[in-house]
């Protein structure tokens, strides 16, 4: 039995970052619990990652691998995760705040009878009941709530960056394999295609130009490419954003949503363009170093975040500024 | 092509758009309180915009269901402008702040009572509490296989096909009709409805039924509140924003000079 289990994820062929800070985590909690923590990796072939986890601490790594875990099909992966959580018995289980913890937490939560909390920035132990304390964003992070619910295992999913990663020592932990129990007649899902897309990397940005319902057409990201272009000439990696109402009228794909279901984002410069402002929206980009905002409406919530604003229609603003900034460089 | 019958769940929440100011906490009654008006949650009403396309296309019958302690038929009845058939409020003193699991199985009781469905859809996560698990907890209950984040979804020979977003892209994935899927926002907003067929629809007699936790046969016992043990304000977000004054041509090149010192 281990006190702290963590589902590890696998990111091109090593150990992702979110599961070293799951570690880090997993050995705080273990210390509060006086107990200790392991980690679960799964998939078709992860020996590997299971000897480079080693060094992280854990009492435990535990070794589910099956050929049918290739690729990444949910009914099979839940299946091969209540099963490990059954055997191994664990009092506290993390996952990342990702698409596979988001995947797999609910629907493992019902069928362990248990309660999820997801996306928590800080946890610890109640020492009185032993119990979880999970602290959470929520009304799109206009307030912060702590939950403890009842159930076993305690459960959640961590957002990234919040926990520091654990640190590399000595490797004084086992390896223990766990017999997959699956076969192909579970998967209610099947997998017909993967399709691959250019996705803008907007986490790696350091100027975001982004645009919301306040464009009031497609075309006006159109204007907002040139202005890209135009301080690409200054700045390194400048993307092109949106809010969540851009991509919902159809005018530019999600992989540029900066916010609560769309990334999160820290770039040097933020210039929102016609973006009132959703606390959803505002969570994601409100730790860039300097915000512009550029809006018809001063009272709107984006004006309240920004070191520097425009009340002015963009279509005025933004050619003028392309035409300032070709006689600046 | 067949009729189709589609649930869709829809929760109603204070419009998350809503300014700064309106929202505020507090922390001793540990509740988050918005001077806003109610709204249907985004992701719910993408939802629903695919299922009124998907009857558009086969033919059928669209359910909607929303849940709380008090759900307000005027904020709802936009859905059957929308183009649903059916709405039905689940009312009870129980169903306040339930938890994931708890709105699930009432949910569940819900969809159970209606019997004959082919499509159950929910939002991916509600917009007041972003916890993103009703949906996939509902499809376990159900035993139904389960879609999340669909950016597509269309119907072919009793089979579901949806294109669900994934880290690199999208997946084509298909499924067995009944099924549960979670909508993501890629699908499209909800359709504009003009203000006379929604003020038709408000004054309309047609009576709502309301279900109460006993109708729904889920018992009280069954029902557990989101266990909050303390609730805050989060830190400050604000800062001084210097609004660049002048003519248009004057503002861009103030802005310009903003550029030129964050080079």
């Amino acid at each position: 039995m281990s006190d702290v289990l963590i589902l590890g994820e696998v990111k091109e062929g090593s150990l992702d970052l979110k599961t070293l800070e799951l570690l880090g985590a997993g050995k705080k909690l273990a210390g509060e619990l006086g107990g200790e923590f392991s980690l679960l990796l799964m998939g078709d072939s992860v020996s590997g990652m299971a000897d480079e986890a080693l060094p992280y601490g854990p009492a435990k790594v535990y070794k589910l691998e099956h050929h049918l875990l290739q690729g990444f099909k949910t009914d099979l992966w839940l299946a091969c995760l209540e099963q490990a959580c059954r055997e191994i018995n664990p009092k506290v289980l993390l996952m990342s705040h990702s698409f596979l913890g988001m995947e797999l937490g609910p629907r493992l939560a019902c069928r362990l009878n248990t309660r999820l909390t997801t996306d928590c920035i800080d946890l610890s132990i109640d020492p009185e009941d032993g119990l979880l304390l999970r602290t959470k964003p929520v009304s799109g992070g206009n307030a912060i709530s702590v939950f403890k619910c009842p159930g076993e295992p305690q459960l959640a999913t961590v957002r990234g960056k919040v926990f520091a990663a654990a640190e590399s020592g000595d490797a004084n932990g086992e390896i223990v394999d766990i017999k997959a129990k699956i076969d192909e007649s579970m998967i209610k899902v099947e997998s017909l295609e993967i399709v691959r897309e250019e996705i803008v990397a907007l986490d790696k940005a350091d100027v975001v130009v982004s645009g919301g319902a306040g464009l009031g057409e497609e075309d006006g990201f159109e204007l907002l490419e040139e202005l890209r272009e135009a301080l690409s000439k200054s700045f390194a990696n400048v993307m092109i954003g949106c809010s969540r109402v851009a991509v919902d009228k159809g005018w530019i794909s999600s992989d540029h949503q900066v916010g609560l279901t769309g990334t999160m984002i820290s770039p040097d410069i933020y210039v929102a363009v016609g973006i009132s402002g959703a606390i959803q929206h505002l969570v994601g980009m409100v730790h860039a170093k300097k915000i512009i905002a550029i809006n018809t409406d001063p009272g709107c919530n984006m004006f309240k975040v920004a070191d520097y604003g425009v009340v002015e229609d963009y279509e005025e603003i933004i050619p003028a500024l392309i035409e300032k900034l070709e006689e600046l460089s | 092509m067949t009729e189709i019958r589609i649930i869709v769940c829809a929760k109603q929440i204070p419009d998350p758009e809503a300014p700064l100011s309106d929202v505020s906490v507090d922390a001793e009654k540990m509740e988050v309180i918005v001077d806003a008006p109610q709204v249907i949650s985004p992701f719910d009403e993408n939802a629903l915009e695919v299922a009124v396309r998907l009857k558009e296309e086969a033919g059928g019958k669209i359910s909607v269901l929303s849940l709380g302690k008090k759900v307000s038929d005027t904020v709802l009845r936009k859905t059957l402008a929308a183009g649903a058939d059916e709405l039905i409020l689940l009312e009870d003193d129980n169903f306040e702040n339930l938890d994931s699991h708890s709105t699930a199985a009432a949910l569940a009781g819900a969809i159970r009572k209606i019997g004959d469905y082919d499509l159950v859809l929910t939002g991916r996560q509600a917009g007041d509490w972003d916890s993103g698990q009703v949906g996939l907890i509902l499809g376990e209950m159900l035993a139904l296989p389960c879609i999340s984040l669909a950016r597509d979804i269309s119907i072919e020979d009793g089979n579901v096909l949806v294109k669900k977003n994934i880290p690199e892209g999208y997946e084509r994935v298909k499924a067995q009709m009944p099924a549960l899927i979670t909508v993501s926002n890629e699908v499209g907003e909800l359709r504009y409805i003009s203000r006379t067929k929604m003020l038709k629809m408000m004054r309309g007699a047609r009576s709502i039924p309301s279900w109460s936790a006993e109708d729904l046969g889920v018992t009280p016992e069954a029902l557990q509140q989101m266990g909050i043990t303390a609730l805050s304000s989060p830190p400050d977000m604000g800062r001084d924003c210097e609004l660049l004054e002048g003519s248009p041509d004057e503002q861009a090149e103030k802005l310009a000079e903003v550029f030129k010192t964050l080079r």
